[in-house]
Order: structure tokens, then C-alpha cells, then sequence
């Protein structure tokens, strides 16, 4: 990564009295992916509206390139946005939607047709330049949409839930797509969703966001094998939360058990919140077992089964590729890097417990996820 | 039941018509007695184009009618893009009050207009101050909120972030105006003026009132007929007049079917992605 290109400094923004962001500090390098991800109204996309120069911070700054641009107006700012429901101008066909930044710009005719053209090979839209926006696919519009915004060459391209109207396998499409042309451009990319799966798989940097406030920064192994609290370990992928005491460095103890770990630095008898990833977790037989539970209920879910497991009263959830039946009593072993500590937060003792885990948990959550944010 | 509605939508549209269609029959009737059909002439038609001071009156409504429409359209679509603007409270009070004086009625609204040119007129010492310019005006007043009410409903099914858009990739405030939303709220503007120009067209309360002796248009003109024997040229004329209007009422409903369309195409894509 090379050198800073946005920073924003203490950045609170209130609408009537209620504060939607807290306090954002944050910086962006230069051609790099950065992800904004977090549930609806985390503040995900008022913070790239404040970016794009939509909103007017309440206080703080943002900077780009060093200078303040809090109040350099959204026209003026070299930063491009992709719309949610990509706002492709109706009236307009598909290459006049495409031109029609250049065209503001004043550039000649014969410029702006390379450029176009060229964007609309990279888009892979050749062909369709006297098409009607209307009469295009999701995808297909989506794509105009990224067009519409590179062709301008900006230095920074904002996205707002871009693929979130597009179905799982145009998703997946899209997702490749996007990082291929953030690569081959040269941009910085600032990406905000609510998709955990989709901030792993594109970004260099993700930003965990929830009320407001910034819960974590960092690359997706980070944010994945090491999150800070509770609410990232939850949000990002499935996590097992369990109250623990650190009895010393690489010492645990929790379910009345002292477990070897990996993490340092805390208090003597600190409290902690432990974490287990669901896949990290081996199924043994009950004798074998660090822990010993009864199966109360097995999903297929394709690639696994999500096997959950009543410990003494707290249920855990386990994937793995055994099957184990309903009722069978098994034993589980955990590694020391199995186990991940996270300090106590605000957000202990809210997730991670699945007692009420149900099938249609992910559907829910999914309904929930894509909920228009304020 | 089916048939019984049928029937009713049937009698309904005879009684709508048939005034039309007597008023019809009448202007190509030979003989004067309207209750009988003495054989098919265009002699009536002839006469109206050859009736000078018809032909002028009608110019003069075409003439209020097409200024006022022009001068309401653009005053009420600026004034429409910025109650859009304003806050929720602020935007139903303000709609509110624009949407009184169409359910004032005409003859309020004109002896009050005539009183205000009055008391203007003697404030600036102009003698005859009523005339095409207080008709005009009233005209405009008149008509601006049929505008307005045109135009809300389509800077409210907008997609704001087209605006967004257009300011993202470089368009002042007022590019992005003329470049995306004119273009999009353009079926209500269009639907509009030709409300405001329809009214202005047939107002007979209101003109009476703010007019003086020096501009007069076909309405007013005409009502002072209805105490004379009408002459049957005036038949043919209103004829046209039904045709002209009925003609623009097509295109209007044409033009909002389009429009319909074309929203339900982008729903029906969004509902299949």
C-alpha cells in the first residue's frame, strides 16, 4: 500500500439531535479496497455520503490529499459514487449515461467516445451502447452504473451496496468483477455493505461499523481470526462466545476447565469473552473429549452439517463434515489455537449463544440485512 | 351484475355527451329550428371564419390562454422543486395552502382579484386599470396551482439519488436540474400547462370580474349572447373549440399512459432481479 489519500478526523454527524456517527477516525490509502461493513443504520453509509459530499459533517474533518474538503461541494470532489439503485439517468441511453460526466466536463467528442468505448469493453457492455437503461437487466444496469463513475477517472470510486439487488450467482460475478477493475485501474475503492462474506472476499481493509462508532479496522484475516469483541466475532462469520477468566499468559479458564491458548497481555483473573470459531471445533469420542455434550439438532447445509451441542445448558454450534445423529453424546478437543480472547465490551453477553439457533437463522438475518438503511 | 355495470357506464356517457353531440348536429344543421335536422351543411363554419370579431375574441383567449400557461408553468414548476425541498411539516403546510385557492370559489376569487386590481390601481393612479394585463395576472394566479399539483407527485416518485448522481459527476445544482430532473418530472410539467392552459381557455367567472371593456375574451363575450338568440356560427365554433380540447385531453392521457408504462417496466425488472 502506498500513501494516505483520505483521512477523516473526529467525525460526528448528527441528524436532529441523534448522533449517527461518533467520533470516525479513519484513513484511506491510496488504490487501496477499503470495506465499510456493518448491520443497517451502523452509520456504514452516511459515512461515505459525508465522503462523496452529500452530508456535511456536524464536526471533525475530511481530508483528501491533506487539504480539508468539508466544504468543497459533491461536484467538485474528484470522488465518483456507485448508487445503490445504481441512478442511471432514464432519458437517456446507455452510452449518454456513460458520456454524460465527460460531457459536463466539456471534453470533445472524439475523447469522450474513446473513453466510452474503452469503458464499455472493460464493463463488457460492447454492443449495447444505444440500449435503454430501462430495458437492461439488474446486472447489466450495475454495470453502467460502475462505468458511469470510472469513465470520469476518478481517484476515489465510492459503492454503495452495489450488488445488493442482484441474485447470489450475479453476485459472485460482480464480486470478481469489481476487484478485477479496481486492480487493473488504479482506484481506491471505498465499498460499504452489509455482507460479511462479501467484505472478506474483496477487500484489503475492512472497517466494522455498529451504532455510529468504529468496532474494528483491519484486513479480513485479522478481522476474521482476531476480532476485538463481541459484536465483530458475531458479525463476521459464526462465532461460539463464552464467559471466561484469564488466569495468565496462554492460560484460559472456562466450563470449570483451564484451556492452553495463545493470547497475551491481559490481567491476572481477567475477565474475558472467549471466542470459538464453529469450524475450528474437532468432534471426538466423549471419553477422548476436552468437553462432552449431547447433539440437539443437525442441519445439512451442503459443504457441512451445522451440529448443535448442548454443553451443560450452553449450546454451541459446530460445522463439521461428520455427521453426527440427534441424541448421540460426543466429545470435542480444542486446540490452543482454536481459541481467541477478547477483552470485555459493551457487547458481552449479547450474541454468540445459540440456544434459539434455528434453520431459518440465516434467512432472518439475511431479511433483516437487507432492509434499506436510513 | 356484469352487464347491469355495463349498462349504467353506457347511460353515463350518453348523459356526459349528448350535449356535445346535440351542440354538434346543431352546427351542421341547414335549418335554424334546432329540433329538426334539415340536411347536412358547412355554411355555419363558413360564416364563423368569415366573423372578424369572433375570430378576435377567440385570438384573445388563445393569446391569454397561451401566455398565462407559459408564465404559470415555469413559476409553478420552480415553486413545486422548492416545496419539494422543504421538511416534511413545512412541505404539507405549504401544499396546503397552495391547494386553497383551487377549492375557493371562482367568483370569490374574481370579485377579490377585481378589488385588489382596484385598490392597486388607484395606489399607482391608473384610471382603467382593468384590461389584458390584471387578466393575465388573474389568469396566472389561477392556474399556478394546477401546476404545482402536476408537477409534486412527479419530483416525489423521482429517484433522488439522480440528482446525487448528476452533482457526483460534475453538474452544478442547476446542470443537474435541467440536465436529469426536468427531464424526469417533464409528463407532470406537460400535464400541467395543459391544465393551466384549458382553464385559462374556458374561464368565464373570474375574467368577467378583472376585465374592462378593452380586452375581451370569447367566454365573457359569449355569455352576453345567451340573453340574444344565439347565432348558429356560435355552434360551430363551440364545436371546435370541444374537438380542440378534446383533442388535447388525448394526448395528455396518451402521454401519462406512457409514462405509466415505462415505471412499470423499471418496477416489473426490479421485482425480477
Amino acid at each position: 500500500m502506498s500513501q494516505e489519500l483520505i483521512r477523516l478526523t473526529n467525525l460526528v454527524m448528527e441528524f436532529d439531535g441523534e448522533r449517527v456517527l461518533d467520533s470516525i477516525n479513519l484513513y484511506i490509502n491510496d488504490k487501496e479496497f477499503l470495506t465499510l461493513l456493518g448491520p443497517s443504520g451502523c452509520g456504514k453509509t452516511t459515512t461515505l455520503r459525508v465522503i462523496g459530499g452529500f452530508l456535511t459533517p456536524t464536526s471533525g474533518d475530511v481530508l483528501f490529499d491533506g487539504k480539508r474538503i468539508n466544504d468543497v461541494p459533491a461536484y467538485k470532489r474528484k470522488i465518483n459514487t456507485v448508487f445503490q439503485r445504481y441512478a442511471l439517468f432514464p432519458h437517456l441511453d446507455v452510452y449518454d449515461n456513460i458520456a454524460f460526466g465527460l460531457r459536463i466536463a466539456k471534453l470533445d467528442e472524439k475523447e469522450i467516445d474513446e473513453r466510452v468505448t474503452e469503458m464499455l469493453e472493460i464493463v463488457s457492455l460492447k454492443g449495447f451502447e444505444n440500449r435503454k437503461v430501462t430495458s437492461l437487466s439488474g446486472g447489466q444496469q450495475q454495470r453502467v452504473a460502475i462505468a458511469r463513475a470510472l469513465v470520469n477517472r476518478p481517484k476515489v470510486l465510492l459503492l454503495d451496496e452495489p450488488l445488493g439487488a442482484l441474485d447470489l450467482r450475479l453476485r459472485k460475478d460482480m464480486q470478481n468483477e469489481l476487484k478485477r477493475i479496481q486492480q487493473a485501474m488504479g482506484i481506491t475503492f471505498i465499498y460499504v455493505t452489509h455482507d460479511q462474506e462479501e467484505a472478506l472476499t474483496m477487500s484489503d481493509t475492512i472497517v466494522v461499523m455498529d451504532k455510529g462508532k468504529i468496532q474494528q479496522i483491519g484486513k479480513p484475516e485479522d478481522i476474521y481470526n482476531e476480532p476485538k469483541n463481541a459484536f465483530v466475532a458475531d458479525f463476521i462469520g459464526e462465532s461460539n462466545i463464552l464467559d471466561g477468566v484469564m488466569l495468565e499468559d496462554c492460560k484460559v479458564r472456562f466450563f470449570g476447565r483451564t484451556f492452553a491458548c495463545v493470547d497475551k497481555g491481559f490481567e491476572k483473573n481477567e475477565p474475558v469473552d472467549v471466542v470459538i470459531r464453529p469450524e475450528d471445533i474437532d468432534i471426538v469420542e466423549a471419553d477422548a473429549g476436552h468437553l462432552c455434550g449431547t447433539v440437539t439438532s443437525v442441519t445439512f447445509k451442503g459443504v457441512h452439517y451445522d451440529t448443535i451441542v448442548d454443553f451443560k445448558g450452553f449450546k454451541w454450534l459446530i460445522q463439521t463434515t461428520d455427521y453426527c445423529p440427534e441424541g448421540s453424546y460426543i466429545g470435542i478437543r480444542l486446540n490452543p489455537e482454536d481459541i481467541h480472547i477478547m477483552r470485555k465490551s459493551e457487547y458481552s453477553g449479547m450474541f454468540g449463544d445459540y440456544s434459539s439457533y434455528s434453520a431459518e437463522y440465516d434467512e432472518i438475518a439475511d431479511a433483516e440485512g437487507s432492509e434499506d438503511e436510513a | 351484475m356484469r352487464r347491469t355495470n355495463r349498462i349504467f357506464t353506457i347511460l353515463v356517457f350518453i348523459f356526459l355527451y349528448i350535449p356535445m353531440i346535440v351542440l354538434a348536429v346543431a352546427s351542421f344543421n341547414k335549418g335554424k329550428d334546432i329540433a329538426v335536422f334539415q340536411g347536412f351543411t358547412l355554411n355555419q363554419y363558413k360564416e364563423l371564419f368569415r366573423d372578424d370579431n369572433l375570430l378576435r375574441l377567440l385570438g384573445n383567449s388563445v393569446i391569454i390562454a397561451v401566455l398565462s400557461m407559459t408564465i404559470a408553468t415555469v413559476l409553478g414548476t420552480v415553486a413545486a422543486v422548492g416545496i419539494h425541498s422543504m421538511r416534511g411539516k413545512l412541505r404539507s403546510a405549504v401544499m396546503g395552502l397552495t391547494n386553497i385557492p383551487m377549492t375557493n370559489p371562482d367568483i370569490v376569487t374574481g370579485v377579490s382579484l377585481a378589488l385588489l386590481f382596484a385598490f392597486v390601481g388607484v395606489l399607482l393612479r391608473i384610471n382603467a386599470v382593468l384590461g389584458f394585463w390584471t387578466l393575465l395576472i388573474a389568469h396566472i394566479t389561477f392556474s399556478l396551482p394546477y401546476v404545482i399539483l402536476n408537477v409534486m407527485p412527479k419530483l416525489a416518485q423521482m429517484d433522488p439519488n439522480l440528482t446525487e448522481a448528476a452533482l457526483d459527476l460534475g453538474c452544478t445544482p442547476v446542470q443537474a436540474f435541467f440536465k436529469v430532473v426536468l427531464h424526469e418530472i417533464m409528463p407532470g410539467i406537460v400535464s400541467g400547462a395543459l391544465m393551466a392552459f384549458t382553464m385559462s381557455l374556458d374561464d368565464f367567472v373570474i375574467s368577467y370580474f378583472v376585465t374592462g371593456s378593452g380586452f375581451v375574451t370569447l367566454p365573457v363575450e359569449i355569455y352576453s349572447y345567451t340573453k340574444k338568440p344565439i347565432q348558429p356560427k356560435v355552434y360551430a365554433m363551440f364545436t371546435l373549440m370541444f374537438v380542440a380540447i378534446l383533442l388535447l385531453m388525448v394526448t395528455m392521457n396518451l402521454l401519462q399512459a406512457r409514462d405509466n408504462s415505462r415505471r412499470k417496466k423499471l418496477r416489473k425488472r426490479e421485482a425480477y432481479r
